[in-house]
């Protein structure tokens, strides 16, 4: 059980820190003007410039192992209700690490989308 | 300065692609790994799981929309707020509730009802706030 939380702990820990570390990297990459393909691709090459993006690959790499390990164990209604914490986790990130203004408004959201997905996945 | 009106229009567009190719994704990986069988913690065990997730077909096309979903992903939060994209990324859930009983007619239960409920209030509370809060893009490393 005790290997079910620890990968547990690096699909959260590692989805959350790659996806903030990304975000950063987008934010500096700046927003493509138009979403055609020619400026997607451009915004792609730019984005893969960057080094908070290659900070984020890694670490994302080992969440997505760690959720092929999990769904390999445990039924994917497990797995995907624990996972879920991960939203609350994610804004706590947004929050102090990417210094973005969570509303009371915002926070009530997240939490119910975060039992939703956990009532959801149990069936 | 982008109206906002023009940011919400773009951030539902880019995440109703990540919804759906999020979803498909998923999907394709939990049949791959059900076809490869439970992974064993060890250095040999690991090793084979690795050959055959290399190997398996269905794993590759659910990388496939999986990359499609980074794409999307990526570009939504060059200019949207990963607290605001997040949470609206979990509407696809109450999205495959639903079409799974008008499409394939499964029973859903009221506890599956009760989280699609609180998934669309969260989603519809979260979709109320700003998309962005914090500078544009490309001044966030320069501060």
């Amino acid at each position: 059980m005790m290997h079910v939380g620890l990968f547990l702990a690096f699909l959260i820990l590692g989805s959350t820190g790659g996806e903030i570390a990304i975000t950063r990297g987008m934010k500096a990459a700046g927003e493509p003007e138009r979403l055609r393909p020619r400026e997607l691709l451009r915004f792609l090459g730019k984005a893969l410039c960057n080094g908070w993006f290659w900070a984020g690959v890694p670490l994302m790499a080992l969440s997505f192992y760690a959720l092929l390990v999990l769904l390999s164990w445990e039924p994917i209604s497990f797995v995907i209700p624990a996972s879920a914490l991960s939203y609350v986790v994610g804004t706590f990130g947004a929050k102090y690490i990417l210094g973005e203004d969570v509303s009371v408004a915002r926070w009530v959201g997240v939490v119910l989308v975060c039992v939703g997905v956990a009532l959801v996945a149990l069936g | 300065m982008v109206p906002e009106g023009r940011l919400r229009v773009k951030t539902l567009v880019m995440v109703c692609a990540m919804v759906v190719c999020a979803n498909a994704g998923d999907l394709m990986l939990k049949r791959a790994m059900l076809q490869i069988g439970a992974v064993e913690l060890s250095v040999t065990g690991l090793a084979q799981a690795f050959r055959m997730t290399v190997t398996s077909g269905t794993l590759w096309l659910g990388i496939f929309f999986l990359c499609g979903f980074m794409l999307s992903y990526m570009t939504v939060l060059s200019w949207a707020d990963y607290s605001y994209v997040m949470p609206a990324g979990a509407f696809g859930y109450a999205l495959l509730t639903f079409f799974a009983v008008v499409f394939l007619h499964e029973a859903v239960s009221a506890r599956r009802w009760a989280g699609v409920m609180l998934i669309c209030v969260g989603v519809l509370l979260v979709g109320q706030t700003k998309p962005r809060t914090t500078p544009a893009s490309q001044q966030v490393l320069a501060a």
